[in-house]
């Protein structure tokens, strides 16, 4: 219909953007939502208060998700990101996406009862398997020489925060 | 020279062999992570961040400077080696470097390239001693509605200038500030957006919001779109220079680095544009225009150099001012700010060891860069042969465990598959990712400016006006709002004509939402404007929102102009079809 629409003619016009708009705005108004639950809280001291700036955010949210689909509506297309190991021509993989997020919940539920070390091989090994690794052996031996490896050189080398679950006393 | 002797007592706290062990070791990681396919300079800063967090102060900052220089010397092999700048900064130095590399000259890239950065990393850090005090001493003067303002032009800036589309920058500025919101509130300890949960009462760690955006995002937006086949990665011998790449190689450093070092100084500068022009620069200076586009070397060195003094220039806002001008100082900054040190002008007067410190790690990060860096080059072009699979999967690994490592926590890796499912719609949807950080990094520090200087007035809007400094950042702020509409006025003037397209836009601008939102008036505005609509579209879009964010009228202006934007689509939709 104008320009975008003669520059961009091998995309259809790409309505999930709605989608987007619309959970902007309901982002806006729960930060509205969740300001008027504070108690009046101005005092001479502090004038402004806590709730002043989530009420502008929250207001200026409506007003962007509304000026997006707006911008939607007249054609406007956001860019997806390019990349050098993506490609943009095929719809999205999302059962690679689902075992992705799946392999990750795996590790918060196992990270604090198993420790690291394994929850952490484990993550690598479904991780790479989703992304279509298909030496299973080969994997595994990968994460867990990983996550041996960052145990004993961050988490007692550097000191960094890592819970060694099960196999405490044994590493 | 008090700067200089400061610097060399910073020098002689860092220079132990322990803290040299821990340099080696971050410019090792640094370029390991950074020569990773996919990960920029800012995702490996994010990422390696949370293995400095168990070691003390000082040797954080020493870990920290080698895995910064690490990271960005990295990306730039990552982009002659295999065509694939980590970031925009390194797109330059793709376009000359990739070519050369194909014409079996990738050893002698590199090689400018390290030896350029260098360079200019090290006459960026001097310059950082002999401006920063100055800065400091002019930035002490300012107050919480200079700060302010300041931060303002910031937000403005990253959510309109760089990027390509205004209402996409805005939105993810806006969602930044909101994930900053949540938390208790610093005054008051009233729990905002907490949902009753206490994990969230002490507020989101930056670090667990920077990799779920940058890694995790990543990782998942890679993972949906996988390439299957792996790209070509050009072999590399160990890199050198002839005596005639020298005399070719110097003096685009030299330029590349007065060029890099004022566009990073100054907020909303960045890389892009001085790499650029160096690279236009040595185009035109070049005694061999013709082999530009086939390789040449001028069109590596000045880029590349050009890119590391703009990093070393964005020190200087971030130490003086506490304002991060990219994507890699707003993780440094939040670096700092979790090891304790508040960047600001008060920083170099309070605590000026670390900052003394943490610029003599910075010139021995940069240090061991080179030497360890021309040797090792085959070394990391290997490191591009990793098999997908492993690279991701690697990449989440790391990403859970610096997550958890930052409070030890295993909600913070619900919320940073939470994070990186909201950065996988950004890539998605184009939203560009650099907002969202300033936003959540500066809106805290946003919001106690603007309290603090309401204080001082008792509530009075006078408090906000402060000295010349805030009207010149209120003033940029305006013009950044509306170039759109002094854009599409100048073009009306030049061409004396088309009266109607720039009446129609400046009602637009300055009468609110409700004034552009019906969807009847645009599309004859766009017909006649055609030749120029993209920019000026965007660009009305946002006159609006930010008169309302500021007015204290956009709480009745939100709701009716959400509901006429969303119905508008519709109607368009049926008078279309």
């Amino acid at each position: 219909m104008t320009a975008e629409a003669t520059t961009a003619p091998s995309r259809v016009r790409d309505r999930a953007q709605y989608g987007l708009c619309a959970a902007l705005a309901l982002v806006g108004l729960v930060v509205i939502w969740d300001a008027t639950r504070i108690g009046a809280a101005t005092s001479s001291n502090d004038p402004v208060g806590p709730k002043a700036l989530p009420f502008v955010i929250g207001a200026a949210l409506l007003v962007v998700s509304a000026l997006y689909a707006l911008d939607v509506s007249r054609g406007g297309v956001g860019e997806q990101e390019a990349g050098e190991d993506v490609e943009l021509g095929h719809p999205a993989d999302w059962r690679t996406v689902g075992l992705l997020a799946a392999a990750f919940l795996l590790n918060a539920f196992l990270i604090e009862p198993l420790g690291w070390v394994i929850s952490g091989a484990l993550l690598f090994a479904l991780a790479s398997f989703a992304l279509g690794n298909r030496h299973h052996v080969r994997g595994l031996a990968i994460g867990i020489a990983l996550s041996l490896i960052t145990f004993y050189g961050f988490a007692i080398g550097l000191g960094v925060n890592l819970p060694a679950g099960i196999l405490q006393g044994i590493l | 020279m008090d700067n200089v002797s400061a610097l060399l007592g910073g020098f002689a706290d860092v220079i132990t062999p322990m803290n040299l062990l821990f340099a080696l070791l971050g410019v090792i990681v640094g370029t390991a992570v950074g020569v990773l396919p996919g990960i920029g300079p800012a995702m490996t800063v994010a990422l390696l961040l949370p293995i400095t967090y168990g070691l003390p102060v000082e040797q954080s900052l020493i870990l920290f400077g080698g895995i910064f220089y690490g990271g960005m010397y990295g990306g730039s092999t990552t982009s002659i080696l295999l065509n694939t700048p980590g970031e925009s900064a390194s797109v330059v130095t793709a376009l000359e470097g990739n070519k050369m590399a194909k014409t079996g000259r990738a050893a002698q890239a590199l090689a400018t390239s390290a030896i350029g950065s260098f360079i200019a990393g090290t006459i960026g850090t001097m310059l950082i001693v002999l401006v920063m005090p100055q800065v400091v001493s002019f930035a002490i003067s300012l107050g919480s509605p200079e700060f302010l303002a300041i931060i303002l032009v910031a937000f403005v800036g990253t959510a309109a200038i760089l990027g390509s589309s205004r209402v996409r920058g805005f939105a993810a500025l806006l969602m930044g500030i909101t994930l900053g919101l949540v938390g208790t509130d610093f005054v008051t300890g009233q729990q905002r957006l907490t949902f009753g949960s206490p994990f969230l009462a002490d507020n989101i760690d930056v670090v667990v919001i920077a990799v779920g955006i940058f890694a995790v995002g990543e990782a998942l937006w890679v993972a949906a779109h996988l390439r299957r086949k792996a790209a070509t990665v050009i072999p590399v011998g160990r890199p050198w220079l002839s005596k005639a790449d020298w005399g070719r190689s110097w003096k685009p450093w030299l330029r590349g680095t007065a060029l890099g070092f004022p566009f990073g100084a100054i907020p909303a500068g960045g890389a892009e544009i001085p790499t650029f022009l160096s690279y236009l620069a040595e185009r035109k200076l070049s005694k061999h225009p013709e082999e530009f586009g086939k390789g040449a070397i001028e069109g590596v060195a000045g880029p590349e150099a050009a890119n590391n003094a703009s990093a070393a220039g964005t020190m200087v806002p971030l130490l003086a001012l506490g304002l991060p001008t990219n994507a890699t100082a707003a993780i440094i900054l939040a670096a700092l700010m979790s090891y304790g040190i508040e960047p600001g002008p008060l920083l170099l007067t309070k605590e000026p060891d670390l900052v003394w410190m943490l610029i003599a790690s910075l010139f021995i990060g940069n240090f061991f860069l080179l030497v360890l860096n021309l040797p090792l080059a085959p070394t990391w072009a290997k490191l591009l042969r990793i098999p997908r699979p492993y690279l991701y999967a690697g990449i989440l690994f790391f990403a859970s465990m610096g997550a958890y490592a930052v409070q030890g926590q295993p909600f913070d890796l619900f919320l940073l598959l939470a994070l990186g499912l909201l950065g996988f719609a950004m890539r998605r949807f184009g939203l560009p990712v650099l907002p969202l950080i300033v936003g959540a990094i500066l809106g805290p520090l946003f919001e106690r400016h603007l309290r603090r200087s309401l204080q001082t007035t008792g509530g009075d809007v006078s408090g906000l006006l402060g000295g010349p400094v805030a009207w010149v950042c209120y003033g940029i702020v305006i013009v950044v709002l509306l170039w759109p509409l002094i854009a599409r006025l100048r073009r009306v003037v030049d061409r004396g004509v088309d009266g109607t397209g720039g009446r129609g836009g400046s009602a637009g601008a300055s009468g609110g939402p409700q004034d552009s939102a019906p969807g009847v008036a645009a599309p004859a505005d766009d017909g006649e404007l055609a030749g120029g609509v993209q920019d000026t579209e965007y660009g009305r879009a946002f006159d609006d929102p930010e008169h309302a964010s500021v007015g204290r009228s956009s709480e009745r202006d939100g709701p009716p102009a959400s509901t006429s934007g969303t119905t508008d689509p519709t109607t368009r939709k049926d008078s279309e079809s």
